[in-house]
């Protein structure tokens, strides 16, 4: 089955720095996230939740952020958006809730906005929130996640629902097969809660190695497809950091990137890449 | 035989899919895909989109998507 998914084999290596922070550190991409509507002044650390409708993802945003929430829409669209925080040894956290999308490949504006975030906006963790009773249908999303970033916690939602149809899942080998942590969760009655912020605390501190999961064979005549609009795509656009990715989307005729290289966005996203590298 | 020609209740095994592109794509992000199984569940009153069940979650196929993904349902092997 993985085999038949379209999955880039690149991505920024600026995504797998580990975000140092700590209590007076500003944050790593203010600049891109003020872009992207985010207010983040104050915070260390920036926490993006992404998963497909309806597993639980307001939930466990509920269960970080407690009553400090807020909601407005994502710059520019009609797509509502919650922000809240929490405050964990020492550190204060800005979560982020993404519209839940199956895809990042944008077939809609949910998954425009949800995609540039975590493109441009290079959160420091991602939760990547799971139904433990659908897991294969969820699986596409985290695996298409792990392309765009490795700092990813997988939160295995829904777990007690799991347990009702007798479904086991083997926790430790699936956070091997993907790569990166998982936590099994039941969030509407707070099960894992503690243990999902635990795994967020450690990814932020630059303490968890990952080994995200992805396809690397792609057929050699794509491969070198992909090379060749690669380079074009980084002598147009210097600094562009997910120059593979980019390409790749454009070679699958994804209309949201086409649009972001025709009006320049893309180049703009760039120029801030660079300036962070510099800085 | 094609999607579009199972009935309500029927269930058949997906075993390819015409759709190219970006079309290909948003199929494969709802599910259908390969070896996956999938269930007609009932058509809207005007007989289009139809729903399907597919991984555990309904999801919405208009006639001409369904006519572009071959599926075995067992009776034709
Ligand atoms: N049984 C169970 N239900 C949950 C759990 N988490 C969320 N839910 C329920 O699942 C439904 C969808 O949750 P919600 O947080 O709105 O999902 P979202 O669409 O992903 O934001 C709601 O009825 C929740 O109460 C859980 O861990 N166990
Ligand atoms: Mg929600």
């Amino acid at each position: 089955m993985t085999v038949d998914l379209p999955i880039p084999s690149a991505v920024s290596p600026l995504a797998e720095t580990p975000a140092a922070s700590c209590g007076s550190c500003t944050l790593h991409n203010a600049a891109n996230l003020k872009r992207l509507g985010l207010h983040v002044d104050g915070c260390d650390a920036v926490v993006a939740l992404a998963g497909n409708p309806n597993t639980g993802k307001s939930t466990v945003f509920n269960a970080l952020t407690g009553l400090r929430q807020h909601v407005g829409n994502w710059p520019g669209t009609t797509v509502s958006r919650a922000e809240g925080g929490f405050s964990l040894g020492g550190s204060a956290y800005k979560v982020v809730d993404l519209p839940g999308t199956y895809s990042l490949l944008s077939n809609s504006r949910d998954e425009d906005v949800a995609r540039d975030f975590l493109l441009f906006g290079d959160p420091d963790v991602t939760v990547v929130v799971v139904d433990a009773t659908r897991l294969e249908r969820n699986l596409n999303l985290v695996l298409q996640v792990l392309q765009v970033t490795g700092r990813v916690v997988v939160a295995l939602n829904l777990m007690d629902e799991a347990r009702r149809h007798g479904i086991e899942v083997d926790v430790r080998h699936l956070s091997r097969e993907l790569g990166v942590p998982v936590v099994p969760m039941a969030a509407r009655r707070g099960e894992g809660v503690p243990e999902l912020l635990g795994r967020i605390a450690d990814m932020t501190s630059g303490e968890t190695r990952v080994r995200p999961r992805r396809q690397q064979a792609l057929a050699p005549v794509v491969a070198r497809a992909v090379d060749e609009l690669a380079g074009q795509l980084s002598a147009e656009f210097p600094g562009l950091a997910n120059a593979r990715w980019v390409a790749l989307r454009l070679l699958e005729g994804d209309a949201g990137t086409e649009r972001a290289v025709r009006d320049g966005s893309l180049g703009d996203l760039a120029r801030q890449q660079t300036a962070r590298i510099a800085s | 035989m094609k999607l579009d020609e199972l009935r309500r209740t029927e269930r058949a095994v997906v075993t390819g899919l015409d759709a190219q592109g970006a079309e290909r794509r948003r199929l494969m992000d709802l599910g259908v895909m390969p070896g996956v199984e999938i269930v007609a569940e009932g058509t809207s009153p005007l007989g289009d989109p139809t729903a399907y069940l597919v991984r555990g979650s309904v999801i919405a196929l208009r006639r001409c998507q369904a006519r572009g993904i071959d599926v075995d349902d067992g009776a034709h092997r």
